[in-house]
């Protein structure tokens, strides 16, 4: 089936009217409401622009698409005598026919940013200096080859990103595992997307979306489990919004315990204690089942583990998981009936499932909902198990995170010796002895001194890790040699041992996917400052350094710019279910992104995957064994094969437990983390964005009226909020997040800062989820207590957002004449 | 009639298995995954212990009076220290979890033989949890092994 637009039209704009709109105080801009007929459904065209020069005075438009998060928004860059000087949504891609969200509409600025790294940075007694690039990578060389002396690939570490490019991540992932021998590679999308592949792959073999963005124009549900879309995802809310604003309005469930925008406007919103999501899932299943909800002919024919399924949440009546998640036992039974009576269900889930207790357990869940109704692989019908970040999927598929190449099975000699084959070396060198080492324990090995090398690409730690004085203490250590690529001197840089400058998007040229299997092309926009190279051309000279070679004494690498690592990358692919054989850089200019699979079959790329029930769960294409879901214990081989699947599905069950750190008198309230709309990760480009940093220029902690009023707590009061492991001081906004549960913003650290502390990362526990090895973010026992009161003043959290304040708004979130974006520019 | 002594081997077993569970979670606390899932499967353990009360009961009086003592074996010296404490650990772990284990399976045949189908029901929820403490142990034994062997000072 075509994914492409045939583009007639959609680029034409006539009948739409070009307005101004301040895309601060207005995140989704103006609606286009939209509904199907007759069988089909096109989301309307709305082209978003941000420019900061006069029209005319833009040279070229470069095609790209967006890294602000992983909806992989189209977008043309704007380029001005060298410089890059604004963006415009690409009317002709599926994704967002046009549109950008605030991110990505200003968060381009930080390109241009003054304190960009120009040079790289090495440490001479204790202080970072600046050096020439042999000086870095001859340091950077030499404390590898000693560690590989030492001690071998079990020595090095390397940590990476979700918002590289995939021929970075590739070069870098057959760096490390075909060259160094390593099995200690993994990304910040453990962080942020490791469950979405953990639950992909329990439930249907492998990773890979079954969805596409186009279920949201059929479908006539959508449920947003742990999801905050409309600020993670704006492009994708907007959508959603545009359905549920036009005819035949879908019905909205949402589990979260924020009253965010999605939940102001569902039918039924679910605030669950926190830790509790796998006791919901249970409880509607239970209803599913007893209501008799079920697709009994879809289950017998694709799926396994029913019965056990059924066992398993026998007990879980409505009333047993409210008194659990204290949700009304009426609301789960008007939820079961939302989903039960769905004809086209489309399900999404994000980081309150994935961050919090029993993250697989709960997420495997959905995907089983979805199997039990058999409501997947047909328009409306389809599962997101979103990403976090943009080049999140690039991280999984390219093996430069706890997986092999291309979704191969670490445990499947057959799988290793693929690799092993196209890569030339001896299948002995790549680690598949277990599974790939996750970052959490990659950083236990830092800590305890088993990896003394440790290289961190395009991400933060030092602000995006649980429990940041831990983390600030490995940097530190003396016995670990920390090499950090960045654009910024993060947090994460001032600590390191050499600081190598970094290309950033639109001065390079790569290729990435989202989370519906869209692979767009990002084209290098403009040079980058100073001495800064591309992530891709540090990973290409590091190998020639080392001088790393395949069995036969010939270069490792055999590849040199980018788009001879993306054909490296397609012939790794082929044949496996994220097949890019079929695409090209050619084929990726000009028109749409395209969707994978794409093959000589399927050459416009494939829209759904799994349209005929049958799964990636053959012995000799799955991903994984699998793993039992509340402890995390690998299948073995035989066992797997036992179990005959042959392209079934697995209906996996689990019990529920209690979250491992529980409020108790010392410190009464859960802590959950999350995001704002106006910032992405740790802001190392969006506080560089004047109207989005102007937006939510500091962090923030949300608290109910109903724990603020005893504590003499009011909207502004400065408070302090402590766990076992760390206090912050940030201001107080009185919100309608669930009474017991407090909320603080993820994103913010100390590079622009010099307050007492406020990253809400200082509070958060070193634990992480059995099966997906995801940290938990999303519970910490926690006291609140007053410091000084603020005097009426309203706190700097936006107020049109999931933060917005229980009581009135003095002032409302604006971006004023610096906020004004175009739509449908003439 | 023997099996009041083989039920209380694996009385013994699955309450030595607990608190070595136990011990080894809070010896190991700075290895963040450890101390959760140990405490999950030493109260599983316990749970198995409650379960068995009443069979331990019921086939008591049924035990001849001079079976051997090394009926019991002490698998578990306590936690260790040092650079291959945890992987030692998790080796003991191993042992007695097998042990365990096999003591279900010889249970099962003996429950089997008496037709005792609420001894049964018992033996069957508590096995599979047994076999999953197993495969977790393994798990988490290979994944430690090279580091520790290999890299570990």
């Amino acid at each position: 089936m075509s994914s492409r637009p045939r583009g007639a039209g959609r680029g034409s704009s006539h009948n739409r009217p070009s307005r101004a709109i301040d895309r601060i105080a207005e995140p989704w801009g103006t609606r286009t409401p939209y509904a199907p007929v007759d069988g089909r459904s096109e989301w309307p065209v709305r082209v978003d622009r941000h420019i900061s020069v006069k029209a005319d005075e833009v040279e070229q438009w470069v095609q790209s698409a967006c890294v602000l998060c992983s909806n992989g928004c189209a977008v043309d860059i704007a380029v001005s005598s060298g410089r890059m000087v604004g963006v415009r949504g690409r009317a002709v891609d599926r994704v967002n026919h046009g549109r950008l969200g605030p991110k990505g509409l200003f968060a381009w600025q930080a390109t241009n940013s003054t304190d960009r790294l120009q040079k790289p940075w090495i440490r001479r007694g204790g202080r970072l200096v600046e050096a020439s690039w042999n000086e870095a990578m001859d340091l950077v060389v030499e404390q590898s080859r000693r560690v590989m002396r030492e001690i071998g690939g079990l020595g090095m570490g390397f940590y990476t990103s979700g918002q590289l490019m995939l021929e970075e991540y590739y070069t870098l992932g057959v760096i490390g595992k075909a060259g160094l021998g390593t099995p200690h590679m993994d990304g910040n999308t453990r962080l942020c997307t490791a469950t979405a592949a953990a639950a992909l792959k329990e439930s249907f073999g492998s990773d890979g979306q079954p969805g596409s963005y186009t279920d949201i124009d059929h479908c006539d549900t959508i449920c947003l489990w742990g999801h905050n879309i409309a600020e993670t995802q704006t492009v994708l809310w907007t959508r959603m919004l545009d359905r549920l604003q036009g005819a035949q309005r879908p019905r909205l469930l949402v589990v979260d315990p924020r009253r965010t925008v999605p939940a102001t406007m569902a039918d039924v919103h679910l605030p669950v204690r926190s830790g509790t999501n796998l006791a919901l899932m249970n409880a509607l299943l239970h209803e599913l089942i007893r209501s008799g909800s079920i697709d009994r002919d879809y289950i017998d024919a694709h799926c396994i583990g029913f019965d056990r399924l059924a066992a398993q949440v026998k007990g879980w009546t409505p009333e047993r998981a409210a008194s659990i998640c204290e949700v009304p036992a009426d609301d789960i039974r008007a939820a079961a009936r939302i989903i039960g009576t769905a004809r086209g269900l489309f399900s999404t889930v994000l980081q309150g499932f994935y961050q919090s207790n029993q993250a697989t357990a709960a997420s495997v869940q959905v995907n089983n909902i979805h199997l039990l109704r058999g409501m997947l692989g047909r328009p409306g019908c389809g599962i997101l198990q979103m990403n976090g970040q943009p080049t999140a999927q690039n991280t999984r598929e390219s093996g430069a995170n706890g997986d092999l190449p291309a979704f191969r099975n670490w445990d499947n000699k057959e799988h290793v010796g693929e690799l092993a084959r196209l890569w030339n070396v001896d299948p002995m060198v790549i680690p598949h002895w277990s599974p790939p080492t996750h970052s959490m324990q990659i950083w236990r090995y830092a800590e305890h001194g088993s990896i003394r090398f440790l290289w961190i690409s395009g991400t933060n730690p030092a602000v995006s890790l649980p429990e940041l004085a831990r983390v600030r203490r490995i940097l530190a250590k003396n016995d670990l040699f920390v090499v950090v690529q960045d654009a910024f001197m993060t947090e994460t840089a001032a600590l390191a041992d050499v600081v190598l400058p970094a290309a950033i998007w639109g001065e390079k040229t790569g290729t990435f996917t989202n989370v519906d299997r869209t692979v767009h092309l990002a084209q290098k926009a403009v040079e980058p400052p100073g001495e800064a190279r591309s992530d891709l051309d540090i990973f290409l000279d590091y190998a020639r350094r080392m001088d790393l070679r395949d069995k036969d004494g010939q270069p490792l690498i055999k590849w040199h710019d980018p788009e001879s690592t993306f054909e490296a990358w397609k012939a790794c692919s082929e044949e496996r279910i994220c097949d890019y054989s079929a695409m090209s850089y050619d084929k990726l200019r000009g028109g749409s992104g395209i969707q994978w699979p794409c093959t000589d079959a399927s050459p416009e790329g494939t829209e759904r995957i799994y349209t005929d029930g049958h799964f990636n769960t053959d012995p000799d294409v799955a991903e994984t064994w699998g793993h039992d879901l509340e402890t995390g214990a690998v299948v073995d081989e035989a066992d797997y094969r036992a179990m005959a699947p042959a392209g079934r599905a697995f209906l996996k069950a689990a019990e529920y437990q209690p979250p491992p750190e529980e409020p108790d008198a010392d410190f009464p309230l859960f802590l959950t983390t999350g995001r704002t709309v106006f910032h992405f990760h740790t802001r190392t480009k969006t506080a560089r964005s004047p109207q989005l940093n102007g937006a939510a220029p500091t962090a923030w902690v949300e608290i109910s009226p109903a724990d603020a009023e005893p504590m003499g707590i009011s909207e502004g009061d400065l408070v302090s909020v402590s766990s076992r492991r760390g206090a912050v001081e940030v201001e107080a906004r009185v919100s309608g997040v669930r009474p017991g549960v407090v909320f603080i913003p993820f994103h913010y650290g100390y590079f622009d800062f010099t307050g007492n502390p406020r990253a809400a990362n200082e509070l958060t526990l070193t634990e992480w989820d059995p099966v997906s090895k995801q940290p938990y973010f999303k519970f910490a026992a926690v006291r609140v207590e007053l410091v000084e009161k603020g005097g009426g003043r309203q706190s700097a959290a936006p107020t049109n957002t999931a933060s917005a304040p229980a009581g009135p708004v003095a002032s409302h979130t604006s971006g004023g004449a610096a906020g004004a974006a175009e739509e449908n520019p003439e | 009639m023997n099996i009041g002594h083989y039920i209380s081997l694996l009385d013994h077993s699955e309450q030595a298995l607990a608190k070595a569970f136990r011990e080894v979670g809070a010896k190991h606390r700075d290895e963040p995954d450890v101390m959760v899932m140990c405490n999950h499967l030493a109260s599983q353990c316990e749970g198995h212990v409650t379960a068995l009360q009443p069979f331990v009961e019921r086939y008591q009086g049924s035990t001849s009076e001079d079976e051997p003592d090394r009926l019991h074996s002490d698998l578990f010296g306590g936690a260790r220290s040092g650079s291959l404490a945890l992987l030692r650990d998790f080796h003991d772990l191993y042992l007695m979890a097998t042990e365990a284990e096999i003591c279900w399976t010889v249970i099962a045949q003996a429950a089997q033989a008496l037709r005792d189908r609420e001894l049964l029901a018992v033996v069957h929820a508590s096995e599979a949890q047994t076999s999953i403490h197993v495969d977790w142990l393994k798990t988490r034994i290979k994944q430690t092994a090279p580091q520790t062997l290999v890299a570990a000072r």
